[in-house]
């Protein structure tokens, strides 16, 4: 690539060919401030807000869709810039709800910030907000407010792009332009798998995941009620960053003071059902292999993981003719949940009525998961309530607690027991590595041949990933795997898991055994992660996950001693007959549109 | 004619007696012979925004690419324009002919007349016309086949990138620019897209000779043009005119005696007070138009006028971009404020200061283009406004 030479605000600046003058003031230091780029998404130049004054042109044109060229003399900001801008803004103001003291996004929003950096007043212009608007709260996890909306279609873009999902577009034109769902339905009857990261990736409150923790509070602050909480091992990673934490801190001890400060009788952890879906999980692909090599029978392979419920909606939808790929284990907090109203609550003597089961979690999927009709296997709703890593910091914020000064505790006992490779779940590529180390142990009793348990393939930020591993030595009731070179993948992103899918269905796919996460980079970049979110962040929380496995002592699921117990006294064997009552589940088949 | 000053021209639907006489002798001819010539007249678009016809070809001439494309804008959505309609009507041949040497030129081998939905009469009509075009090409040897696409009726998918998008099975949504469509247009290709007269006139040139043509008109601009005139007028219709004239003169020949204000260049372009039709040009040095040519006589409100225009842009703004979307939502609310003493008459002043930044921000012409006739309507006719 050739080399660029320009002048920004009388800096020279040398930049690779097809950058964009913002990128180009980056390097000098220049923030130019913006509202519809975001780094994850293609450039739409549409909220003009980053506008510049480039020598020789005629109008300002956006800096971040217009490229760097050679001799180019840029001025970011001159008086004719700042009123532009400054007009921009108190433009999107005027069509904004500006009831920011209601707003959940408040002190977090992209808008906000540039009013009061710009201080726009509410006189300059008229209100030309929608009277009208009515916020959508039918789906379980997401609530769409259109007052709030600046229109930069970042959700749009992430949902074609990062999801190909597609479920909000942009329709009408002129003054009634809008993002919409399909036929504008309500959000709950369209093909939105709920990942969350159209919220993720809003600028404002118009896309937020619809909250729980006021039902929450109310459980807690019941008496006959036995409030307990299980936390996804992304939450750890991220929470810091609601709490003054710089991005990339862990703060599991901190967390779990928080939490039984906050009144839960009982904090656990998500990671415990991790290691028990990596025992079931990794079983019933054996078995699937078993099937396959040793009876020659039609069985569905490559398997597929299940934790993501984003991922399932996603394959019920666009794939509903290949759900036998998809493992029948229930996702780490649907089996936490059936659990927790049954061992627990037998081991406990606790009545299973009065346990008010929720779940903390990077994800919004999560939310509409607990609600899905399969998820009472328990007698119950198996899990109450699914709160988002944002709203566990708001509840924290809520109960007065100095987070930064807190003290740090371990989880609780009974299902608070994990292990490394329950943790990794959180980043993509985790669910994988954790399978192998047990799988590969299992059949051949031998540690996975990778040093410190590392098993790079499968990790790191490519959409797809792919690792061989050569089965060698086995042990005598594996032997039918003798030789076997096991294929698998790891996909994050639901745009490559299409890419995975469309392989499945023309039959071209090599694997056995894949793992597919709907959110970029897997729950650490998870729709319900504290905002923003991008790749230096994902990278860093990414980074924190290892880190956390690292300093476990224990790092494969079958050595967790709650996992040897609870089979022992429990659930007996893995894909046993109680496993499939409470651990397994069926899919649907759902409509395209 | 009145007043000689006023020339009527008869290039564009003058009929020929043998069918593709025109084409035929063109094609015989040498590219850099035919660019040459069309370069020489000094050809500027006719659909409103004047870009050199002859660069427009050359830079597509010069990009490598194994496919290129050839477009015929007829999207004809300009309020008070409907010459595109009569050319497709009465000459098509030579519209898609110019499509055809431009085609020879560039090196497409597919082109696609882009025709405005309200126009899907024409269809049969064009197709029957377009079939026996498509043979004759094959005849003479040209690797070029034309075919319509019909659009739906969203005034900006005239603007040339939402129309490539509108092509695409896309959103009708203008794009960054650059690249512009000569390097990236339909599909990525390079493409050249031009307004439907354009193509006549770039054919008709290789015909009479670029002298010719240049004879006509001023050194800005050359020859001569097609103009819808509307409104107060005893001979409304389409009539091709020498490029140059004062409005002064164009008045007296089509006005009914009192007329007050003409705008020029459709709800996107300028109105001209009576006291500045003696000074000011129909033309790129003064004002240029795609055409459209409403005459309003005293018993108009201009804030009426106004009023419909932002109305109308209002509606027709694709909606994607801040300063368009908003802003002819805050025009349209700020007149009205003013106009019902809501807001004092300082209030204009705030708005006129809009308009600016909507032409230096949006994104596309659309939104550009306010500026020009709001404050030359608010400038001149403010009592109106306020009163």
């Amino acid at each position: 690539m050739a080399n660029i030479n320009l002048i920004i605000d009388d800096f020279k600046v040398t930049v690779e060919e097809g950058t964009s003058i913002l990128q180009a003031a980056e390097k000098v230091n220049v923030k130019i401030p913006t509202l519809c780029y975001h780094e994850d998404l293609c450039v739409a130049g549409n909220c003009r807000v980053c506008v510049v004054e480039v020598e020789g042109m005629r109008t300002l044109p956006a800096s971040c869709a217009i490229p760097a060229e050679e001799g180019m003399v840029v001025k970011t900001n001159t008086p004719k810039v700042r009123r532009a801008r400054k007009d921009i803004v108190s433009l999107l103001v005027s069509e904004h709800n500006t009831q920011c003291t209601t707003c959940y996004r408040s002190t977090n929003c992209e808008l906000q910030n540039l009013s009061a950096e710009y201080n726009i007043d509410n006189e300059t212009y008229m209100s030309v907000l929608k009277p009208d608007i009515v916020i959508d709260r039918s789906s379980w996890a997401i609530e769409k407010d259109d007052s709030k909306c600046i229109r930069c279609q970042r959700c749009v873009r992430t949902c074609a792009e990062l999801q190909h999902v597609n479920a909000i577009d942009v329709v009408h034109k002129g003054k009634d332009m809008i993002i919409s769902t399909f036929v504008d339905a309500p959000m709950n009857d369209v093909v939105c798998v709920n990942c969350g990261q159209c919220i993720n990736h809003c600028p404002t409150g118009a896309l937020t995941e619809r909250r729980y923790f006021d039902d929450v509070w109310d459980a807690i602050g019941d008496d006959e009620k036995h409030v307990i909480i299980n936390t996804a091992p992304s939450v750890r990673v991220g929470l810091g960053e609601m709490l003054g934490f710089p991005v990339g801190t862990r703060v599991t001890g901190k967390m779990v003071t928080a939490l039984r400060k906050i009144g839960f009788d009982s904090v656990l952890d998500t990671d415990f059902t991790a290691d028990l879906t990596i025992i079931e999980e990794g079983t019933e692909l054996l078995t699937r292999l078993k099937k396959a090599l040793v009876d020659k029978k039609k069985v569905a392979l490559p398997m597929m993981t299940s934790c993501s419920p984003g991922w399932v909606k996603f394959i019920e939808h666009m794939y509903p003719d290949h759900l036998d790929h998809l493992s029948t284990c229930k996702s780490p907090q649907q089996m936490f949940g059936s659990l927790a109203k049954t061992y627990y609550a037998e081991k406990k003597g606790i009545d299973p009525k009065n346990i008010v089961c929720v779940a903390g979690m990077p994800c919004a999927a999560k939310k509409y998961e607990a609600n899905r009709p399969e998820m009472r296997d328990s007698g119950f709703q198996d899990i109450d309530a699914g709160l988002t890593t944002r709203e566990i910091g708001h509840m924290i914020k809520q109960a007065g607690i100095n987070f930064l000064d807190l003290e740090e505790s371990d989880f609780d006992s009974l299902m608070g027991e994990s292990t490394g490779a329950g943790v990794i779940f959180g980043a993509t590529g985790g669910v994988m590595e954790a399978a192998l180390r047990t799988a590969y142990e299992i059949v051949t009793g031998r540690e996975v041949p990778f040093e410190n348990l590392r098993i790079m393939p499968v990790r790191g930020d490519e959409g797809i990933k792919e690792a061989t591993i050569k089965i060698e030595g086995c042990l005598p009731e594996w032997s039918f795997l003798e030789g076997v070179e096991l294929k698998v993948a790891v996909a994050h992103g639901l745009i490559n898991a299409r890419t995975i899918m469309d392989q499945v269905v023309k039959g071209e796919s090599p694997y056995h055994f894949i793992e597919i996460m709907a959110c970029p980079g897997g729950c650490i970049g998870g729709g319900g992660q504290p905002i923003p979110t991008n790749a230096e962040i994902r990278k860093k929380r990414t980074e924190a996950i290892y880190a956390e496995d690292e300093g476990k002592v224990l790092r494969k699921s079958h050595e967790n001693p709650e996992i040897k117990q609870i089979y022992k006294e429990f659930l007996k064997e893995p894909l046993g007959h109680k496993s499939h009552e409470l651990l397994h589940t069926k899919y649907r088949k759902r409509f395209r549109y | 004619m009145k007043d000689k000053n006023l020339k009527i021209v008869d290039i564009i639907f003058k009929p020929h007696l043998v069918k593709y006489e025109v084409l035929d002798k063109t094609v015989a001819r040498s590219n850099e012979d035919i660019l040459k010539e069309i370069i020489d007249s000094g050809l500027r678009g006719r659909g409103g925004a004047g870009f050199p016809t002859g660069l427009k070809w050359k830079f597509a001439a010069e990009q490598k690419a194994k496919k290129k494309i050839v477009i015929c804008n007829a999207d004809e959505g300009e309020p008070g324009t409907f010459k595109d309609r009569e050319i497709l009507t009465k000459v098509p041949r030579k519209v898609l002919g110019g499509m055809a040497v431009c085609a020879k030129i560039i090196g497409a081998k597919r082109g696609f007349i882009y025709l405005r939905g309200e126009y899907k009469y024409l269809l049969p009509f064009l197709n029957e016309e377009l079939e026996d075009f498509n043979k004759h090409l094959k005849e003479i040897g040209l690797d070029f086949k034309i075919d319509i696409f019909l659009g739906s009726g969203a005034y900006v998918c005239g603007e040339e990138s939402a129309l490539f998008n509108s092509m695409e099975g896309k959103r009708g949504e203008p794009r960054n620019k650059p690249p512009y469509p000569t390097v990236a247009g339909l599909d990525n290709m390079p493409t050249v897209i031009n307004n439907v007269e354009t193509l006549v006139y770039a054919l008709m040139i290789c015909s009479i000779g670029s002298k010719e043509f240049k004879a006509l008109g001023t050194s800005d601009s050359r020859g001569s043009k097609v103009f819808s005139i509307s409104g107060d007028t005893p001979i409304p219709g389409i009539y091709e005119l020498e490029l140059g004239m004062s409005v002064y003169d164009f008045v007296e020949e089509f006005g009914d005696g009192d007329t007050k204000a003409v705008q020029i260049g459709g709800a996107s372009g300028f109105c001209v007070p009576r006291k500045k039709f003696k000074e000011t040009i129909i033309g790129f040095e003064g004002i240029p138009t795609g055409g459209s040519m409403m005459i309003f006589n005293s018993t108009r409100s201009m804030y009426n006028v106004l009023h419909n225009y932002l109305d109308f842009f209002e509606e027709e703004s694709c909606g994607q971009c801040t300063p368009c979307r908003i802003g002819y939502q805050q025009l349209k609310k700020g007149v009205e404020a003013v106009k019902h003493g809501e807001k004092n008459e300082e209030y204009l002043q705030q708005l006129m200061k809009l308009t600016e930044t909507m032409k230096l921000t949006s994104k596309c012409g659309l939104g550009q283009s306010v500026a020009n006739s709001f404050s030359s309507i608010v400038n001149n006719y403010r009592e109106e406004m306020v009163y």
